[in-house]
């Protein structure tokens, strides 16, 4: 199984590239005092919002937290579930 | 004249900041700077032992500041070396026996006859890490390359900052260069980019440092090893010199070889 991972590029990174990895995310939280708990809340709270008004796919929502150069930003991305018009 | 004071902390206990302090007290004062360093670490003292002096101990840093005895009675002079002095933490106290104002003025009552004061911190960010970096003209933080001591390291960089006191500059300690290769340890690059701040050395993991706390003669006495080199070279840096980052290599074929040689040659004297 191993070796079919290794032939399909398939195995894990190494696992110095997972520790930077996870540091990266625990430090942005950190820094900004943003918690992975309290974006869980905001999405939440978005989805009952924007629902409100317009139909989304709840399950789609995502709410990143992420840090730029100059800007920290939250970034929100709320799948609309539209009706699928029948082409033809 | 008056001392640089030169605060090690880390935030995560464990990762060498006792060894850093003993062995650039003793790099820095083999290079003929008159060091004291001071033990912050009220009620967990160490270091003490780490330099083998435990025994020499009559008063500490809490019976200066509660007025009990004079400052210079309380320095330990390391005989084994010209100017090297050690300022005792007390061991029966706590945390509490201490305010940042005390350290603070402890410090500048040593500052003209001194060229370091070396302030050894307690893990930690409360009020024993507070005394510590208080009397501070510069802060270093140790770190080893891990997840959780390089998250820790990254909310004292911040402290240190907000206090006035940074830019601090970095150590990353146990650094093995075979797991480096490997993929499986985080490398230099990352620490440096994730935490974003300067070094000022990287020490290799080395067993002679277990040795040297063993017999509390710290590994800096000579340079005959990895991590007392990496020692030597931080110190020369502190001292203001510009020192090469030389890449952590692992041993080649010829050199393990050369050393297998030379302590095979060991056991048989």
């Amino acid at each position: 199984m191993k070796l079919l991972d290794r032939l399909l590029h398939r195995q894990e990174p190494p696992s110095g590239e997972i520790a930077r990895e996870r540091l990266r995310l625990v430090l942005a939280h950190d820094r900004a005092n943003i918690s992975p708990g309290l974006l869980e809340v905001l999405k939440d709270e978005i989805i009952a919002v924007i629902s409100r008004h317009v139909p989304i796919d709840p399950e789609g929502v995502q709410v990143t937290y992420t840090e730029g150069a100059r800007v920290n930003r939250l970034v929100a991305d709320i799948p609309l579930r539209t009706e699928r018009r029948a082409r033809r | 004249m008056s001392a640089r004071v030169v605060t090690i902390t880390s935030g995560k206990g464990g990762v060498g900041k006792t060894t850093v302090t003993a062995n650039l007290g003793v790099a820095l004062a083999m290079r003929g700077q008159r060091v004291v360093t001071i033990d912050a670490d009220i009620g967990l003292r160490n270091l003490d032992v780490m330099l083998g002096l435990e025994n020499r101990i009559v008063y500490d840093l809490v019976d200066v500041v509660e007025g009990r005895c004079r400052l210079r009675q309380a320095l330990v002079r390391d005989k084994r070396l010209q100017e090297l002095y050690l300022l005792p933490a007390a061991q029966t106290r706590d945390k509490s026996a201490l305010r940042a104002e005390d350290m603070v003025r402890v410090c500048d009552e040593l500052r003209e006859s001194f060229d370091f004061l070396l302030v050894d911190s307690p893990a930690g960010i409360e009020q024993g890490f507070r005394n510590a970096v208080a009397p501070a003209d510069e802060v270093l933080i140790v770190t080893n390359p891990e997840v959780a001591a390089v998250r820790d390291a990254d909310r004292v960089i911040g402290l240190i900052e907000a206090e006035g006191k940074g830019p601090a500059r970095l150590i990353i300690n146990r650094l093995k260069p075979e797991l480096v290769r490997r993929g499986d340890m985080l490398d230099t690059e990352a620490v440096l980019e994730l935490l974003a701040i300067d070094l000022i050395g990287i020490i290799p993991e080395d067993e002679t440092v277990i040795v040297a706390a063993n017999t509390g003669r710290p590994v800096a006495f000579t340079d005959n090893s990895p991590a007392g080199r990496a020692f030597h070279q931080i110190a020369r840096r502190l001292m203001g010199e510009e020192v090469p980052f030389a890449p952590l290599k692992e041993p080649g074929l010829l050199e393990r070889l050369f050393r297998w040689m030379r302590s095979e040659g060991e056991e048989q004297r």
